[in-house]
């Protein structure tokens, strides 16, 4: 049993396990944490723009190469960004073959996000499994995604600066970025619908046969809508496989515990990313942090993904507007895929939490913000060019993305981001929000952190593992030492003993689990035939002798067809005695009964001499030689006649089977 | 081998209030709980006393399912459950737990409100009986014990219908509820995969239908309603609030706007609007088409569809009408029938099915004079139609899901003992199946066998598994396994017959012997010993047989034969375990035949 685990950000997770002969990968993340390095896209030129100024270079002999990075930098603010075609950072697929992975498993839609390269540009084959939301609320973050980057679009790729011999040439911040050259421009619309289309939607405990090896099945995981962990088992060992989960109860429905006791082995990731902050302050922070805004007459940014914690955000927000009598204020969201974000939160009752999802029996929508539509407090948009004259100020507008560097945000950051009165609020953790302010410096805006992760911290962790009593636990390397902004923070590390099996990019890990039973099925005709022989009350065993068929991974045990019971010797074919059953004998004879039943089969003269371990037994007569002890018996007879009597003889002195 | 025993307490060789028992491994099932609208005593609702007389149904009963909202099928839970009491596990889907109350109360105010009827389930024990009740998602496996499991498949009757695959052990039945294989305007039609259960217990009311193409009855119908309005008559079309309604409003609704009509078409009041707020709330249960476009285009946000009042019963002038209930046994469409029955022009229009006793019974049979409980008449001369909608599966849709869930046995429900005799000889012919219709009360007992099974070494299976492989991977073939099977401790374990002495504590005794064969052969040692290896090779095609030059030639686990001896004589000796006695005495033999020949 072995892990391989092709990424390098343990929130966007991606693994292959190797398990009972199946190529199993789990989650396929897209990291785009490298989008801080490239300049926004700005959809109306504007105050980013002008401040962007070529790259300085360095003069001397390395002129002519200073001046083609030129081509591909840009300098602003006093740093360096790449001005070219957004990429990606996809998992390492060429790790593996992936014409051999039998099947994917997707624990959310954030973790859906690399799908699309894995299916259309490798070779791969696989089933790909998903719940139904993480389908659909994945597609709407891909194509929120595509959207905003073809909506102004970069022809030009930048890739010069990836070589070599630029490598001394570069400011420290690209230095640091990961494998650049394995990034990856963005799929396009046909690829999602192609890769997508392949997806087989599965319910929370379904449970899935994998070639009759395994069986897999989803339970809630209570971080998102359709989230899940997975249980990949068989029947004597049972591997769970822990994605984006979460405690807490917001939203979706709760996170399911039973099932994933006792496993064999435990793989844990995406915990969350801000160790430092609760979510539960943190929207307190925000909403307080809105309402002064908006007290003094500023308008509040509010960069997030059209899904997952913005429902919260709606939720938590609208009610605290209204405490303090601001429910005049509106509400703005702002998203390409916003219509079906809203519309599509509405029908997954049963995948949300029970106070919500108990609304639809009365009925109600779940969700409040479909009340907030309605009453037209809470107003959404494609784009911002459908936001009309109606568009009032002050107001709270969500928008995306929240790396800054797309999406109608570019265009608010340029118009808002000068008056004092106004606020940005970033409340998505994927990115260090100084890094996605960079370009924009120096704002006047107010700034505010609230980062909400509801994943589990180091402290749910720990608890949920202890609880869950893995055999063997595997961690990211990353979460057995404190986090690097909080080096003394040592009590935020994955605490358990014996030290968990750690994973990272590229390793192969071997998972200490043995294999020992399978289950055959006899069937009903040779289970009649069996005659079991108690040897102690409660303990029987029978021989058994049987034709075993292996087919999709389940084992039958069948009677011996009747051809190959037959005598061999009539056959005159030696192969059949191959079939033949064995019978076993126990104990060891008395001499003096077995002597004595020889005589009386007129056997004469038997010579018995007692050695050190046993006997001998002579039959003069006969040239037969019989030596016994207590645990084996040998008899040497070149009289096929008397050898056989000896024999049946002998076995009426032991026990049989 | 054991069996499933299934008795109907309703539903068996009839229409109408659907309960069936089944116990299985030792577990009893409870399928649905329906009540029956011919009836107004009480034959309407199952014999529960049948169950068990004494002892309560929540000791006796394993769980209940419910497999979809109409009243046929869920009309006599509150009874069981409040009034008799049960308080076991109780299953349904959530569109069902959603909508069944309703329909439950609707019900309720015309039996209590309107007939007067007393000893009748009271608005609160509808609610506490559905606190009991427990929502399942599609494919979701439910433990309910530690050996029973459920899991609900998409139906595609009415929104929320399911059907259900109930195992316990080893033991499995498909019980599909009312299902329907065709996809309609707002429904998907129903899928199962190949589960192969032990028994299918599927509905047949169709069961000799094999119904013409979904347009052309569609085409049908918006022609006849047309027609009707044109003549400046009146249409009735009585429906149950939730299923079919929606999907004629439907067709309806576009083609009213296709033809640009302006003739008002009117719903039930109150239902409607609420109705039509579940089926938005439960797209996830609807059709593709619907699922796909609901974001933009609402299907059931209708344009021309106006709520009814009891008021426009006597307005003059064309109109269309939906109302509940759709038997019209009771309620609104019933006192519009009997308005507008006397008048030709007028028309009835019968979606679905109806169970005897019924009014809509009688006048699709031709009554054309209808007699009431206070002596008073009616004579009906509105022309009466009856178009097919009701979704189940006609006789090529229950073929096509018995080759869908390849189940061993069938066992036919709710359908008229005529038709179902019938289908079961088709299915009895075409999969060489039993298949079993028993009536109310009486019992199916379906045998089943079952392969055992037991746990075994995984080292036992991979040594026969990879001795067989040598020469590369032959599926079919026979692979033989011997093995010791030790049952302890009420568990079967397949080992290693060393590995279970030990566990045991048995001490196996070796038995060997060994034979000498004289043999006048002159030559080196090692020829004789090359052309006995030559001849045991030869007649030993799936055994390893083995020559080392030592001239001892070793055959399976335990036979060894030594060639000693010099240039005139030689001597064979033969020696094997107990365990390969066969094989030993048996290439003794083979030597001693063999052995002069040169």
């Amino acid at each position: 049993m072995k892990l391989i685990c092709l990424s390098n950000n343990p929130s966007k997770p991606c693994f292959v396990l190797y398990f009972k002969g199946v190529a199993l990968m789990l989650d396929c993340g897209l990291d785009i944490s490298q989008l801080t390095h490239f300049l926004p896209l700005v959809t109306i030129p504007g105050t980013v723009l002008t401040k962007v100024s070529d790259h300085f270079g360095v003069g001397g002999e390395k002129r002519k190469l200073s001046e083609k990075l030129g081509t591909e930098l840009k300098e602003c603010m006093g740093r360096t960004f790449i001005d070219g075609a957004f990429e990606f950072s996809v998992p390492e697929f060429g790790l593996v073959d992936m014409s051999q992975i039998d099947a994917i498993i997707v624990s959310n839609f954030t973790t859906i996000m690399a799908l699309p390269y894995l299916t259309q540009f490798t070779n791969f084959r696989g089933k790909i499994f998903a719940t139904e939301p993480t389908l659909q609320i994945g597609r709407m973050y891909m194509e929120e995604m595509l959207k905003y980057v073809e909506r102004n679009p970069k022809l030009k790729g930048a890739s010069f600066w990836k070589e070599d011999e630029f490598a001394s040439l570069l400011p420290s911040s690209l230095k640091e970025a990961k494998e650049p050259r394995g990034w990856r421009k963005l799929y396009t619309k046909h690829d999602i619908d192609a890769c997508l289309s392949k997806v087989q939607t599965v319910g929370y405990n379904e449970k899935l046969d994998v070639f009759g090896a395994l069986q897999i099945s989803a339970v809630s995981s209570g971080c998102a809508i359709g989230s899940c962990n997975w249980i990949i088992q068989s029947t004597f060992e049972k591997i769970c496989y822990l994605s984006g989960t979460s405690t807490l109860t917001t939203h979706p429905k709760s996170m399911e515990q039973a099932p994933l006791k006792n496993s064999d082995v435990l793989i844990l990731t995406c915990l969350t990313q801000t160790p430092l902050a609760q979510p539960d302050p943190m929207i307190g922070e925000f909403c307080q942090n809105s309402v002064l805004t908006l007290k003094h007459g500023g308008s509040v940014l509010v960069p997030c993904y059209p899904s997952g914690v913005t429902y919260d955000l709606f939720e938590c927000l609208s009610m605290h507007l209204e405490s303090c009598g601001l429910s005049n204020v509106p509400l703005y969201f702002v998203s390409p895929v916003a219509d079906s974000s809203l519309a599509y939160s509405n029908i997954y009752a049963e995948w949300l939490s029970k106070a919500k999802m108990s609304k639809v029996y009365l009925p109600e929508c779940p969700f409040p913000h479909a009340e907030l539509v309605n009453s037209g407090r809470l107003k959404h948009f494609k784009d911002i060019n459908e936001l009309g004259s109606d568009f009032r100020m002050p107001c709270v507008l969500f928008t995306g993305h929240p790396s800054l560097r797309m999406g109608d945000v570019v265009h608010f950051m340029e118009n808002w981001s000068q008056n004092p009165a106004n606020a940005i609020i970033f409340t998505e953790p994927d990115f260090p929000y100084l890094e996605a302010l960079a370009p924009y410096q120096p704002v006047m805006m107010r700034v505010y952190y609230c980062p909400i992760d509801t994943s589990l911290n180091f402290l749910q962790a720990n608890i949920l593992i202890r609880d869950l009593k893995p055999l063997h636990l595997v961690v990211a390397e990353q979460y057995i030492t404190p986090p690097p902004l909080a080096p003394q923070r040592t009590d935020l590390v994955i605490e358990w003993e014996p030290s968990p099996l750690t994973y990272k990019k590229y390793e192969v890990l071997n998972l200490p689990v043995k294999r020992q039973w399978e289950t055959v099925h006899l069937d009903p005709e040779l289970a009649a035939g069996l005659e079991p022989v108690e040897v102690r009350p409660g303990a029987a065993i029978c021989m058994l002798t049987a034709s075993l068929a292996a087919r999709d991974n389940k084992f039958i045990l069948k009677r011996l067809p009747e051809n190959q019971q037959s005598d061999p010797g009539k056959q005159g074919e030696g192969d059949a005695t191959a079939n033949n059953s064995k019978t076993y004998a126990f104990g060891s004879p008395n001499i003096s009964q077995f002597v004595e039943i020889l005589t009386q089969q007129g056997i004469s003269s038997i010579k018995v001499e007692e050695t050190e371990s046993g006997s001998i037994i002579h039959l003069p007569n006969d040239d037969t030689l019989i030596q016994v002890d207590s645990s084996s018996t040998h008899i040497i007879c070149d009289d096929e006649a008397i050898r056989v009597r000896l024999k049946d003889t002998l076995l009426k002195c032991l026990k049989q089977l | 081998m054991s069996d499933i025993r299934v008795t109907p307490l309703g539903a068996g060789q009839d229409v109408g209030r659907s309960c069936i028992l089944v116990s299985m491994g030792g577990r009893n099932i409870m399928l649905d709980c329906g009540m029956h609208m011919g009836f107004n005593d009480e034959r309407r609702f199952p014999d529960f006393s049948y169950i068990t007389r004494d002892g309560t149904l929540t000791e006796h009963l394993d769980c209940v399912i419910i497999s979809h909202f109409h009243l046929d099928h869920c009309g006599a839970l509150p009874y069981m459950t409040e009034m008799i009491g049960y308080n076991g596990p109780l299953y349904m889907t959530h569109p069902t737990k959603a909508i069944c109350p309703i329909l439950l109360e609707d019900f309720r105010k015309i039996a209590v409100e309107r007939k007067g009827e007393t000893n009748f389930f009271t608005s609160e024990m509808i609610k506490s009986c559905m606190k009991k009740a427990t929502a399942v998602n599609l494919h979701q496996t439910i433990q309910v014990d530690d050996e029973l499991e459920i899991k609900a498949y998409y139906a595609g009757h009415v929104l929320g219908a399911a059907m259900f695959h109930i195992k316990v052990g080893q033991h499995s039945f498909v019980y599909t509820g009312d299902y329907n294989m065709t996809p309609d305007r707002h429904l998907g039609s129903a899928w199962i995969d190949k589960c192969r259960p032990d028994l299918l217990i599927t509905e047949s009311t169709y069961a000799t239908t094999i119904r013409d193409s979904k347009r052309c009855r569609e085409r049908d119908f918006l022609k006849k309603v047309h027609m009707c309005v044109e003549n400046g008559g009146k249409v009735l079309i009585p429906v149950f609030a939730l299923g079919r309604a929606q999907e004629l409003c439907i067709l309806l609704e576009s083609y009213w706007e296709r033809m640009n009509l302006s003739v008002p078409i009117f719903f039930s009041l109150g239902l409607t609007e609420k109705a039509n707020h579940y089926y938005k709330l439960f797209i996830t249960w609807t059709s593709q088409k619907i699922k796909k476009t609901f974001v933009h285009r609402n299907m059931f946000e209708f344009k021309h569809i106006k709520p009814f009042d009891r008021s426009y019963i006597d307005n003059p002038g064309p109109m269309v009408v939906f109302a509940t209930p759709g038997m019209l046994h009771a309620g609104l469409s019933l006192q519009v029938f009997k308005k507008w029955a006397p008048n030709e022009k007028n028309m009835v229009i019968m979606p679905g099915y109806c169970v005897a006793g019924t009014i809509g019974h009688k006048i699709l049979n031709g009554v054309k004079r209808l007699e009431f409980e206070n002596k008073q008449t009616l004579d009906v001369r509105l022309s009466v139609q009856y178009m097919s909608f009701s979704a189940h599966a006609d006789a090529k849709g229950i073929m096509q899901l018995i080759s869908q869930s390849s189940p061993s046995n069938v066992l036919l429900v709710h359908g008229e003992g005529g038709k179902m005799a019938f289908l079961r000889e088709k299915i009895q012919k075409e999969f060489g199946i039993n298949c079993y219709m028993p009536a109310n009360g009486e019992t199916a007992i379906v045998p089943v066998s079952h392969n055992l099974p037991v746990t075994a070494s995984v080292s036992l299976l991979k040594r026969h598994v990879t001795v067989s492989g040598e020469e590369g991977p032959v599926p079919k073939a026979t692979r033989v396994l011997h093995g010791a099977l030790v049952m302890k401790n009420n568990k079967m374990t397949l080992v290693e017959p060393s590995a279970a002495f030990r566990d045991l504590g048995l001490e196996e005794h070796q038995l060997r012997f060994t034979c000498n064969i004289m043999l006048d052969e002159e030559g080196p040692v090692t020829d004789t010993a090359e052309r006995i290896y030559k001849l045991i090779k030869g007649s030993m095609k799936q055994r390893a047989v083995q020559y080392s030059s030592d001239g001892s030639i070793s055959v399976g686990d335990s036979v060894l034969i030594n060639v000693s001896g010099d240039e005139e004589s030689k001597n064979i000796l033969v020696s094997w375990s107990h365990q390969d006695e066969e094989l030993g005495s048996y290439l003794l033999k083979l030597l001693k035949a063999n052995a002069t020949a040169v």
